[in-house]
């Protein structure tokens, strides 16, 4: 026994190299970077330059733009699951087809294509203009950034929150329908609360990529929308200011800590109500 | 009242599955577009599904976007199932702190982990190209894959593996034939996990990409600007329907065995 | 086990850390290395800016592998060339970039003797305008030069733009695009005001960001490349656009007209350039000298419609062509013209905080 105990260790020094080598250790280089001048000196300077009216901007507006992308996910997301889990024929592979096969085309080109639907000379444009309507702005503005994070992120939202749903013992359910409780009453009493942790499982996993894109906005946003997450690209790779860069990036951290934090906790208090 | 209640659902369901697909069905339509710019339609064709095979520049992308997927996924399937065995036998505390790590690259936004992986390279001088990005691709693998065999590692019944030694088995041996089948199909499916992963990453490829080394992600990033050669959308809707065709059949195959099982 | 992790972790941790504390200058002098044996040879350009049939020609003529990638913008390809410069062995940037790079010794220099074709078909005025940026002309080899200006879709607007004022009519809105790259966008701004495109004086360029704010909401996209198909397939009505774009696009859709504005603006030259620490100077050199020949020339020129500093290659044109105004402007026509200059480091950074206001903005 001791003998393979010693074998499992050996068997994991390979990992533990990786995992410091390569998930560690760049994270301490962000950390120094964002806490160094250019010189190598320690500064704070980078991470307060998000108090700099553009970053702080850029931010609020990313926190705003993907704060109502998960809203609507949700809102989306909700009721679909809710259908789908009551067709009990739904099986698991119509949920990877709806889900999983629009994975397989690259996600670029598919956000890519929006441009194509939303422009000036799009098709809903030329539809709105053949039966005598007035164009419409939607490229560009901060409602396509909006679709192009509901788009990308949605199966994100989707797929905890039918697990939640799926999960709970039918049951219950009949139990509290035969108690004499309405179907609203069922929904926010029973249902609802428990497939509470789905739902916050699915908010964390939307909010942050939401959060921290650069791609969505720069694909629908024509350069005239700077999200936090284009601010800190460009730093890397326009403005050559990895110290910035970093810095900025820190405060994306903050972040995502905080959503790391409650998803644990909603977690635990699952496993509580488990046992 | 039923059946509007019905109706409603089926018009929803709908009308989320127009909105996922549409795009893709645009792209679709596109690649028989004859006309090169996005916006026209210059009548039906095939041609550039048969440009396509000569243009160098795709098809090495999309060599390299394959070949990532298919190294990284081996590589962590083997680093991630090796690291699962070590990391179960370990003391509650040193467990946490490992698996603590191994959810960072999951957490974390893509564009951290990708600016991480820049700084890491760029400091130690490695050279950019397609090793960085191997190890990047690998890296956010990894995780996957033991989130994927852990479970199904830790609900084994170790005295199988046991008897096995007792009865005079190598441990390599007991390994393969008491432990490897019973994990296998979370391996598996940490492996496809994983696969798909790598071929569907921008973000991380973007910071770790070196000169002339494209996958097909950033080689539709670059074109975008220029404009998206036809070809491309040719390529895409060709994967596109593969992995569908794939799915369908898989699904088939699988409903069918239960039926007869049933 | 737990001592066994903590060590282990110790173990990779210490010494990368140390590798870590050697390595933290982005990057210092290093001796040029000589050639390596591989016949590689990696060409960084601006994006559609060539016609891929040279590169296959050179590829046949020569034997060497070539990895021809392409930027977007000066401000996109400078990063990655300044993390490791001996990642590329020829580059085109443009005129102010080239004095920048030379300044901080990414350049490696040339000796013309070695490309005869270059020696011989560049035109003399071109060597002349290069030493401003290039003083000795020892860094670079004009390869296309041009304006900026607007383009317009005569059928959507029916009047003759001929002034940077247009792209602030409220007319227009919704249907201007403005370039996505820094100094080009100030320039607009500069020269509208009158200003110098080159300013380094800080009311100036605040009244110039206020300016491009002010304009913002007119703004259809900021774009570079994208310009073009946007403009070809009518989704804009202006757009700012380098002059070699203008003969394309109008081929494409011919209700475009190009215009140089009366205030001014900028002349630019792109020239080949190759980096100190490249390991491919020879190949590199004779891909500079491949592209300088008239034959290769006049091919690209056909293709991009970017004017040409090759002498060799203008004879070979038509007369129709060469009279051109707008492939081959008179530029002593205009007032107003000017080059980027590079303004250092640090009125870089102010322009790039600038840029960022009106993003963000």
């Amino acid at each position: 026994m001791v003998k393979t105990k010693r074998i499992a260790g050996f068997l994991g020094l390979p990992y533990i190299f990786w995992a410091a080598a390569f998930i560690v250790i760049p994270l301490i280089m962000v950390v120094w970077y964002g806490l160094t001048d250019e010189n190598g000196g320690f500064t704070f300077a980078n991470v307060a330059a998000i108090a700099n009216p553009a970053h702080s901007k850029a931010l609020f507006m990313a926190l705003l733009l993907s704060f109502i992308a998960t809203i609507v996910c949700l809102l989306l997301a909700y009721p679909l699951c809710m259908f789908l889990v009551e067709a009990q024929k739904t099986s698991n592979s119509f949920l990877t087809m709806l889900l999983i096969v629009p994975m397989w085309m690259n996600f670029l080109l598919r956000t890519y294509a929006w441009q194509s639907i939303l422009e000036k000379t799009g098709i809903i444009n030329t539809f709105l203009t053949s039966i005598g309507l007035q164009p419409l702005r939607l490229i560009n503005t901060n409602g396509a950034i909006i679709l192009g994070m509901v788009y990308n992120f949605l199966p994100f939202m989707i797929l905890p929150i039918y697990n939640a749903l799926d999960d709970i013992d039918k049951n219950v359910i009949n139990a509290a329908r035969d108690l004499g409780a309405s179907s609203r009453q069922t929904l926010t009493k029973v249902i609802f609360p428990l497939s509470l942790p789905g739902v916050i499982s699915g908010i964390t996993m939307v909010f942050i990529p939401a959060l921290t894109t650069f791609v969505v906005s720069s694909l629908l946003g024509g350069g005239k929308i700077l999200l936090i997450g284009n601010v800190i690209e460009q730093e890397f790779m326009v403005a050559y200011d990895w110290n910035l860069g970093s810095g900025l990036s820190l405060v994306l951290l903050i972040f995502i800590v905080i959503n790391v934090i409650v998803s644990v906790l909603t977690e635990r208090s699952e496993e509580d109500y488990a046992s | 009242m039923k059946i509007r209640y019905k109706g409603i659902k089926r018009v929803y369901i709908g009308l989320i599955f127009i909105f996922m697909y549409a795009p893709i069905a645009l792209l679709i339509i596109q690649s028989f577009n004859k006309s090169k710019s996005r916006g026209r339609w210059g009548g039906f064709t095939f041609e550039w599904y048969g440009s396509l095979f000569t243009d160098a520049s795709i098809i090495e992308a999309f060599t390299n976007t394959i070949l990532l997927a298919l190294l990284s996924s081996v590589i962590s399937v083997i680093l991630g199932t090796m690291a699962c065995i070590c990391i179960s036998k370990m003391k509650k505390k040193a467990r946490n702190i490992m698996m603590g790590i191994t959810n960072i690259p999951m957490l974390n936004a893509d564009i951290v982990t990708g600016v991480s992986f820049m700084l890491l390279f760029l400091t130690l001088r490695i050279q950019f190209g397609f090793g960085t990005i191997l190890l990047a691709h690998i890296t956010f693998n990894i995780p996957y894959v033991i989130l994927s065999v852990m479970p199904s590692y830790r609900d084994l019944n170790p005295h199988i593996y046991e008897a096995a030694l007792d009865l005079g088995a190598s441990p390599v041996y007991a390994f393969i034939k008491t432990v490897l089948p019973e994990i296998m199909p979370a391996i598996l499916s940490g492996g496809l996990m994983a696969f798909t992963m790598s071929i569907d990453d921008f973000i991380i490829t973007h910071f770790t990409a070196g000169a002339g080394v494209h996958t097909l992600s950033t080689k539709i990033y670059s074109e975008v600007k220029l404009g998206i050669k036809p070809e491309m959308y040719a390529l895409s809707a060709m994967i596109f329907i593969t992995v569908l065709i794939l799915l369908i059949l898989v699904n088939r195959v699988q409903g069918s065995a239960r039926k007869e099982d049933a | 086990m737990r001592r066994h992790v903590m060590k282990m972790t110790a173990a990779v941790l210490l010494p990368s850390l140390l590798l870590y504390g050697c390595g933290i200058s982005k990057r210092e002098e290093r001796a040029e290395l000589p050639d390596d044996e591989s016949n590689r040879l990696i060409v960084y350009n601006w994006g559609e800016y060539i016609d891929p049939e040279t590169i296959e020609m050179f590829k046949e003529e020569t034997g060497y592998d070539v990895i021809y990638d392409v930027f977007e913008t000066n401000e996109i390809m400078y990063p990655k060339v300044a993390a490791d410069p001996s990642q590329y062995d020829v580059i085109c940037p443009s005129d102010y970039m080239i004095a920048k790079m030379a300044g901080e010794g990414l350049l490696a220099e040339l000796d013309m003797d070695d490309m005869p074709q270059a020696k011989k078909n560049i035109g003399e005025d071109y060597w002349k305008m290069s030493r401003d940026f290039d003083p000795e002309n020892k860094y670079s080899v004009p390869y296309c030069w041009g304006t900026v200006g607007i383009l317009y879709n005569s059928k959507l607007i029916d009047e003759e733009l001929d002034s940077w004022e247009s792209l602030w009519d409220p007319k227009y809105n919704d249907d201007i695009l403005m370039q996505d790259s820094v100094r080009d966008l100030f320039m607009v701004a500069l020269k509208k005001l009158g200003y110098s495109l080159n300013s380094t004086d800080i009311d100036e360029l605040e009244e110039a960001k206020e300016l491009l704010i002010q304009q913002k909401p007119l703004v259809q996209a900021y774009v570079v490349d994208e310009v073009r198909d946007k403009m070809i397939a009518g989704e804009s009505a202006i757009g700012v656009i380098y002059s070699g774009e203008a003969e394309y696009t109008r081929e494409e859709n011919e209700d475009l007209v190009y215009s140089i504005p009366k205030e001014g603006t900028n002349v630019w030259i792109d020239s080949w350039v190759v980096t100190k620490d490249s390991r491919h100077k020879k190949a590199a050199k004779e891909w500079i000298d491949f592209m300088c020949r008239p034959d290769i020339a006049l091919m690209n020129f056909e293709y991009i419609y970017y004017s040409t500093p090759n002498v060799g290659a203008m004879e070979l044109m038509d007369e129709e062509t060469r009279a051109n105004e707008v492939l081959f402007p008179d530029l002593s026509k205009y007032s107003g013209l000017e080059a980027y200059k590079y303004l250092g480091k640090d009125t870089d950074r102010l322009y790039y905080n600038l840029w960022k206001e009106i993003k963000s903005a």
